[in-house]
């Protein structure tokens, strides 16, 4: 069992958890994910770690399923059934001598670059964040990037903080108006990524992508996470969740994120007697 | 006394009625029926069967007990080697082990051995599992990675020696392949957490949730005063055909398949939340035991139609004879000679069609069986709904990478007769070693590198004693 030990709602459907897990805290590194279950008929759900230290992670994530759901309702106090990890390969981070490293968070996406911009600043790099949202109370940890970041640069779809528009419109700025880029990380949603690269593809500006495909375990041995990399089959839990983005198959990556839609529509008609379960458990 | 040709025949569920539950298949032998069977053992003076078994079980000793309804002594007698029996008597192959070395199986039907373990391991958990008495504690601690057969039998053979034992799963329920593969028709999860919590009142202590190699690593544990390890983290990596249109939607590998429905329950759902799609028609690729207990599972699931894809014949296919037979009573159609050439989806992604080729059969291939070589111009294309590939599995790279063990092909830890691998201190055993094999001998690899692990520890640290 896995104690939460805070609960904050970071906006409309969006929860900050930091729960204890001294194992993967310690071992921890920027990039990787976990796997949580929350009980005991629980499914094993994904999810990139936000932040770590000493015997605690942060969990950051938006109720969009089921399990998602219940763990929203999980209090501080409560448990977790299930938490396993780092899973995954920790992102490259390494100095560039020339050229900054510009990072893309997309919604819930905004929490895992934490870590990683972290990272790139600690090496030694030039760091600039793009920070985008549909609206601004879906927008956090702005202060959190500007402790540290050269530049933390907002947008919100709809206008109502920052600059009006979405995070490709300031990339896309950023490389026009001649800013040198060494790389582009972007953690967010696959449609979201996937226009990064488009924007990043002319210039041939090194752009990595963090996945979220539906997995079951985690470790390699499902293969439910199976994606096209450069034409070549991958698994993310193994091989990734980071890849190149200008070879990664988008459009398979997100007809096979759509395979349980129905079912998930389907388990959410239950959710109600789920959640008493929930707190037993 | 005439002996009786034939074993006591296994009642079971009627396949009509059973391809519509998730129940165990055969009913299991009454006292009556296992004593009947018993009495047919010979009792022979130096048993072979003895010598098919992987982990020595004194067979005729047991069976001798069960005649004579001692159970209690055949119990005892089963566990000095043995202790997983409800299992190993369930999904053993013991046609190609005990039985098969059975002197009664010159003349007629063999001794049905496995049975009779399976009896007499219910026998004992319907009266209550005696823990046996533990030994004195040598305040030594051995670390045993993965909670599959090998490791649950190398920490239980060392518990009892007296070892400080703690094994490391990833999952976040020990078991290993008996928890996400075997389907609980053919393994009931009752019988496995059972046999698992007889290991845990030997005294071993299970942490699931740790990924070695991740979570932490060999090192980590020799730092934290662990003095040996065995390394049982199975095959666990599944194998596509890297074949045209293997990533579309309603393509599973065995191992997802399976997990799904026997580790998640998503048989259960949504009462569990995991789901899981259940195909009209449903293709399974390969014949071995994995394919058989994925075919069987997806018929259970609802499917209509659900048909064995095999590239070579019914002679060469690797799965038991039992699950055959078991799997054709149930209505599973079988391809021989046909081998996928590609999948064809439709506009959302889902498959749809299975392009296959037929093949005949050339020269043996190393394996000793014959090649299937594809006939040009047979290519015809099937209607399928979900695909399920199982081709095997290879072992995970990520214990052997992160340790710096030697590994050979397919990328299976190298290791000596007793376990050794080329890391002082650190032994491997079952699928990680060998391959995707069976439960049984994974056991009798766990227990012989128990064996040594105690013989090197007590010339290392208790002077010889």
């Amino acid at each position: 069992m896995f104690k939460i030990t805070e609960k904050q709602e970071l906006g409309p459907k969006v929860y900050l958890m930091k729960v204890k897990a001294p194992l993967v805290a310690k071992n921890a590194k920027p990039g990787q994910f976990f796997i949580v279950r929350v009980y005991d008929k629980g499914e094993r759900i994904p999810l990139t770690i936000a932040d770590y230290e000493k015997d605690e992670i942060t969990m950051v994530f938006q109720t969009v399923g089921l399990t998602t759901y219940l763990l929203s309702k999980k209090e501080v106090g409560e448990s977790v059934k299930d938490i396993v990890g780092p899973l995954g390969n920790p992102s490259e981070i390494v100095k560039y001598d020339e050229g900054s490293v510009v990072l893309v968070g997309g919604g819930v996406g905004i929490a895992p670059v934490y870590p990683i911009a972290k990272g790139f600043k600690e090496a030694g790099n030039r760091v600039k964040v793009i920070l985008g949202a549909r609206s601004k109370n879906l927008l956090f940890w702005e202060d959190r990037f500007r402790e540290f970041c050269d530049d933390v640069l907002v947008t919100t779809d709809d206008g109502s903080y920052g600059r009006k528009g979405f995070v490709t419109d300031v990339l896309k700025d950023l490389v026009e108006n001649g800013e040198k880029i060494a790389q582009v990380t972007a953690v967010g949603p696959p449609i979201m990524m996937k226009f990064v690269c488009e924007v990043t593809r002319p210039y041939k500006i090194k752009t990595i992508v963090s996945l979220n495909s539906i997995m079951v375990d985690g470790t390699g041995m499902c293969g439910a996470c199976r994606v096209e990399v450069g034409g070549e089959t991958k698994l993310t839990c193994q091989d990734g969740p980071e890849f190149d983005g200008h070879l990664v198959n988008f459009d398979l990556l997100l007809e096979r994120l759509r395979m349980y839609k129905k079912e998930e529509k389907e388990a959410m008609e239950h959710f109600e007697e789920k959640e008493e379960i929930v707190h037993e458990d | 006394m005439k002996i009786k040709p034939k074993k006591i025949p296994m009642r079971e569920q009627d396949p009509k009625e059973r391809i519509k539950n998730f129940n165990e298949v055969p009913f299991g032998y009454t006292e009556e029926e296992a004593v009947i069977e018993a009495e047919r053992c010979l009792q022979c003076p130096k048993p072979p069967c003895i010598e098919g078994c992987p982990v020595n079980v004194d067979i005729p000793g047991f069976i001798k007990a069960i005649k004579e309804r001692d159970f209690d002594k055949a119990i005892e007698i089963m566990k000095e080697t043995n202790s997983l029996p409800a299992i190993t008597g369930r999904v053993c192959p013991q046609e190609t082990q005990c039985e098969e070395k059975c002197v009664l199986g010159k003349r007629f039907e063999p001794v049905a051995i496995g049975r009779l373990e399976a009896f007499i391991a219910d026998w004992e958990a319907k009266k209550g599992i005696k823990i046996p008495e533990k030994p004195k504690p040598l305040n030594i601690k051995v670390a045993i990675i993965g909670a599959g057969p090998a490791g649950l039998t190398c920490a239980a053979d060392l518990s009892k020696m007296g070892y400080d034992v703690t094994i490391f799963e990833s999952l976040h329920l020990p078991g290993g392949v008996l928890t996400y593969g075997i389907p609980e028709f053919r393994l009931p999860k009752a019988i496995v957490e059972r046999e698992v919590n007889y290991i845990k009142e030997l005294g071993v202590k299970i942490q699931c949730n740790v990924v070695v190699g991740r979570t932490v690593t060999v090192d980590d544990l020799f730092n934290e005063g662990y003095k040996a390890i065995f390394i049982g983290t199975g095959a666990g990596a599944p194998r596509f055909m890297k074949i045209p249109g293997e990533n579309l939607l309603g393509i599973y590998s065995a191992n997802e398949y399976l997990t799904r429905v026997n580790l998640m329950k998503a048989y259960r759902f949504p009462e569990y939340d995991t789901p899981i799609k259940k195909g009209r028609v449903v293709a399974v690729i390969g014949a071995g035991n994995v394919a058989m207990d994925a075919a069987r599972t997806a018929l259970r699931m609802g499917s209509e139609k659900v048909m064995v894809i095999y590239r070579r014949t019914e002679k060469e296919m690797t799965a038991r004879l039992e699950e055959y037979h078991h799997a054709k009573e149930e209505g599973i159609e079988f391809h021989w000679l046909t081998t996928p050439v590609r999948y064809i989806g439709d506009e959302e992604g889902w498959v749809k069609e299975m392009e296959v080729i037929k093949n005949k059969l050339g020269e043996p291939d190393e394996s000793g069986r014959r090649r299937p070589v594809p006939i040009p111009g047979s290519e015809t294309r099937m209607k399928v709904n979900m695909v399920i590939v199982a081709i095997g599995t290879t072992p995970n790279p990520l214990v052997a990478k992160t340790t710096g063990l030697k590994t050979g092909r397919h990328g299976v830890v190298i290791a000596d007769e007793n376990g050794r691998t080329s890391r002082e201190g650190v032994w491997a055993g079952g699928d990680i070693v060998t391959g995707a094999a069976t439960v049984i001998l994974a056991m009798g690899a766990g227990k012989k590198a128990a064996q040594d692990m105690d013989k090197y520890l007590k010339e290392k640290y208790l002077n010889g004693v």
